[in-house]
């Protein structure tokens, strides 16, 4: 192109119909950002690998569990227990004082039909919130964006994933969350020369795509300079376990505690996968997760935040009943959905106890759909349009 | 004449991966039609993957011989040669993208790989699998689809060797339909219930790893499909779907949407599809068809499509020539920006378009010259794996990008021509964007030094590298 040819186009800019705001154009504009508004937050932890249920929630008072876990069953002089059968994994004192403020409920039994045992898939299948044979291409929390952002939406940061890469559940058909690890990150990477000179091109584009490129992008750093800025006003005094989960939280929570328009965080914590001497493994990562949790909560209600939020925590499946050969267990099906808040309608435990007396083939049968789950945080707590989100009709619970 | 070697590139980076510098220098000047009979008198000018010899059965007497320890070690072992290999056949077949041969051929073979999505762990059967879609990629769509019905490696991720008289699966039967031929809204569940009873007995030997029809699990029994009643075997289930003009229309429409616009236009996908109806689903003549039509030129058609990570990942190794020093990189560069060779997502293979587009991943992209050329720092990792039949595949961590680059290539074919900064940026835009609209020239001088022209020539191809106009073909 002629510079004379690039001076016209820049001369047209103004008129076109994808006409893309340069970043700081943007930034005013995300004052106006009204459609599906709340201020609810929704925080949702992922443990990948499928956490072994029952020895996080351990039925102390059940032989079955003693019989099919002779090496690996916690004791019940162990057991931080919370009724007269239940209890928590002794390593989750953090969580158990969650539970003692009554701002901890947890759903037994969560599942979905013919379940299925491959991490990936079944991943997919929570993230998409789709049946166990059919395969959806966009998040639910992606759709969610994308029936909140009817008209216009040009904010990449209304959901947010504090990881390097978004996962599939925050891409929508037109919306997508952001993935930052951290806001400082973030902002160094989009503050290179070479992007900054990319993203304040007027340019007006004519193809949907070229044009969506560009628009991800000046989404991008305006988001990033709009997090930043909020993010530095204040750093959190709480002390955060030092760890990767316990950065990510915090990172979770500077960010509410600064009052940023996101609705949704996403972060996950991996290694759950405990097919071999699982004790050491698991206690860690419980541990790490209940200890980080109960700062995270702490942070929030100090700072007056924690009625806005609701933390779900979830993962892709339990594990077989039976412990294995090599004192780890298997993957299997239904396991538990922690649900925090601070105005829970059931604290405590929401429903019955897995019954390991009827087992399908050796699992534990679902009694509660994950997505009755979905369809109560994004109607009750997001006040968002069940149906469109989550493809078809899913009753609400009443645990929030 | 430039708008003659414009299209001369549209078709290469539609039919192929791109074009080399010394390519483009051979082919630019070329008459359209020439270009386009070429790559067609060239489809057979193919290699096949060939990073294994033969299978190697697995001796399961031997194997139960072993105490349990050892047993346990050797499986691991197994595993992770077949990872290996899996991860080599994955570099392999990514050089082919740039090899510049049978270049039609490759990209039909991606896109069927696409269609006909399937996971393995068994390298042997991604191997073959992989060979099978590459020697029926440009044939006829019934050999294919029956060739594909008899893979191994599907015939098990689609459970068909658990379809039996007794207790059919319905797996294969129901993508069989939904995905690979007519597409949803063409057939009802008992569709589904008679074909899956039509492939009973289709499987695999698993001491040969090829297809085996077993006989007794066979239900021979009379069949109610699709409006017809008879003893149907799959075979006769496929003639019966191919005889449905709403096939042709699926996959011309499919074809349409990668290989000219996402954007559809159905007046022209149907008569497509009638043609490739009427030919009996000669795939080679609808792609003829489709290069050889003048709105397959149009300016509405350029440089619209958004490259998949690994079509990106070609752009680079044709257009700089670049070579990985270490496997790592490409399949690290696969798994951020989410299109790993032989790992699609599900059988409905990867979505593409925007779906390539969020963020994280654009931001990755748009570094992507700067992290090969000025060997920058990787700031972002990826996500743990949790499938062990991916564990120890993909780094989740990577410093550098360490890469050669082919720039005397680049040179020899642009700083002849004319040492004029604006011409010099006007042709290196005409061969590395496909846009219609080109970056703009003011952006693309900043980061350019003129030291020297080919200095210049290496700065400036770099910047037009790190462009969202890049991403397109």
């Amino acid at each position: 192109m002629k510079r004379r040819d690039f001076l016209q186009n820049t001369a047209l800019a103004t008129a076109g119909t994808l006409w893309i705001p340069s970043f700081l154009k943007q930034y005013e504009t995300i004052q106006k950002y009204k459609a599906g508004n709340t201020d609810k937050i929704l925080v949702i932890i992922q443990l990948s690998g499928g956490n072994d249920g029952l020895n996080t929630i351990i039925p102390f008072e059940n032989d079955l569990y003693y019989n099919a876990r002779p090496k690996l069953a916690i004791p019940k002089t162990e057991v931080l227990s919370l009724n007269d059968e239940l209890g928590l994994n002794p390593v989750m004192t953090g969580l158990r004082n969650i539970y003692e403020e009554g701002y901890l409920s947890i759903i037994n039994n969560v599942g979905y039909p013919n379940p299925n045992r491959s991490h990936f898939r079944s991943t997919d299948i929570w993230q998409t919130a789709s049946d166990s044979d059919e395969y959806l291409s966009t998040g639910w929390l992606g759709r969610y964006l994308d029936a909140a952002c009817v008209g216009d939406c040009t904010t990449a940061h209304k959901a947010i994933e504090v990881d390097d890469t978004l996962s599939l559940v925050l891409k929508g058909e037109e919306m997508k969350g952001l993935a930052l690890k951290n806001p400082k990150k973030l902002h160094k990477v989009t503050q290179s020369p070479h992007i900054q000179a990319l993203a304040n091109l007027n340019q007006e584009h004519e193809n949907e795509n070229i044009a969506y490129l560009y628009k991800t992008l000046a989404e991008t750093v305006s988001s990033a300079n709009y997090i930043y800025d909020k993010s530095t006003v204040k750093e959190s005094t709480e002390e955060y376990p030092q760890n990767k989960f316990g950065n990510n939280l915090k990172t979770i929570a500077n960010l509410i505690n600064a009052g940023l328009e996101t609705n949704i965080y996403y972060t996950s914590l991996g290694g759950f996968d405990t097919h071999v001497n699982q004790k050491q493994a698991q206690d860690r990562l419980l541990k790490v997760y209940s200890d980080a949790l109960e700062v995270f909560v702490k942070d929030l209600k100090k700072n007056g935040k924690l009625s806005q939020v609701v933390v779900m925590t979830f993962s892709e499946f339990g594990r077989r009943v039976a412990q294995n050969a090599s004192n780890g267990t298997d993957h299997g099906t239904a396991n538990q959905v922690f649900i925090i808040g601070e105005s829970l309608n059931k604290a405590g435990f929401y429903n019955e106890s897995p019954n390991l007396s009827d087992l399908d083939e050796g699992d534990l049968k679902y009694s509660v759909d994950f997505r009755n789950i979905y369809a109560t945080l994004l109607s009750t707590h997001l006040d968002s349009d069940v149906e469109s989100v989550l493809t078809q009709k899913f009753d609400t619970l009443d645990f929030i | 004449m430039k708008n003659e070697s414009q299209k001369i590139l549209h078709l290469y980076n539609r039919a192929g991966f791109g074009i080399s510098p010394e390519n483009w220098q051979k082919q630019k000047e070329k008459k359209i039609n020439e270009a386009i009979n070429e790559i067609f008198q060239d489809i057979d000018n193919y290699e096949n993957l060939k990073v294994l010899d033969a299978f190697e059965p697995v001796d399961r007497d031997a194997m139960k011989s072993l105490p349990e320890d050892e047993r346990k070690m050797k499986r691991q072992e197994m595993r992770k040669k077949a990872r290996e290999e899996i991860k080599t056949l994955n570099t392999h077949w990514l050089s082919h993208f740039s090899s510049e041969k049978a270049v039609l051929r490759e990209k039909m073979t991606l896109f069927w790989h696409g269609h006909f999505a399937c996971e393995s762990k068994f390298s042997w059967l991604v191997q073959t699998q992989n060979n099978t879609i590459r020697k029926y990629a440009l044939g006829n769509f019934r050999d294919l689809v029956l060739a594909i019905s008899k893979d191994p490696a599907m015939l098990l991720y689609l459970n068909n060797q658990q379809n039996k008289k007794a207790s059919p699966n319905e797996n294969y039967a129901r993508e069989l339909m939904e995905l690979f031929t007519i597409g949803i809204g063409n057939y009802t569940e008992n569709d589904i219930k008679e074909a899956a009873r039509a492939f009973t007995g289709w499987g695999v030997n698993r001491q040969t790893a090829e297809y085996v029809f077993r006989q007794k699990q066979h239900d021979f029994d009379e069949k109610a499909f699709m409006g017809k009643t008879g003893d149907f075997n799959g075979e006769d289930i496929i003639d019966i779907i191919l005889e449905k003009e709403e096939t042709a229309q699926f996959i011309t429409s499919k074809i349409y949407r990668y290989f000219v616009n996402p954007v559809p236009n159905e007046n022209r996908i149907t008569s497509l599809a009638q043609s490739f109806y009427n030919s009996d689903y000669d795939i080679l003549a609808l792609m003829r068809e489709i290069f050889e039509s003048d709105w397959f030129y149009e300016e509405e058609n350029r440089g619209v499509c958004i490259k998949s990570p690994v079509e990106l990942i070609a752009s680079f190794q044709l257009n700089f020539g670049i070579e990985f020093l270490n496997p790592d990189t490409p399949l690290f560069i696969q798994k951020i920006l989410d299109q790993i060779l032989f790992f699609p997502p599900n059988v409905a293979g990867w979505k593409g378009g925007k779906s390539w587009i969020d963020s994280s991943s654009l931001m990755f992209r748009l570094k992507m010259a700067e992290l090969f050329f000025y060997a920058a720092e990787i700031s972002i990792g990826n996500k743990e794996e949790e499938d062990v039949s991916k564990q120890g595949l993909i780094k989740s961590q990577l410093k550098k990008m360490e890469v050669t680059a082919n720039w005397e290539s680049l040179f020899n074919t642009f700083q002849e021509s004319t040492s004029d900064v604006e011409i010099l940026f006007e042709n290196l835009c005409d061969y590395l964007i496909l846009t219609n609209q080109k970056p703009s020239q003011d952006f693309v001088t900043k980061f350019t030094k003129q030291d020297s022209t080919d200095m210049f020539l290496k700065t400036m191809s770099i910047a037009l590298a790190s462009t969202p106009e890049y991403q397109m073909r």
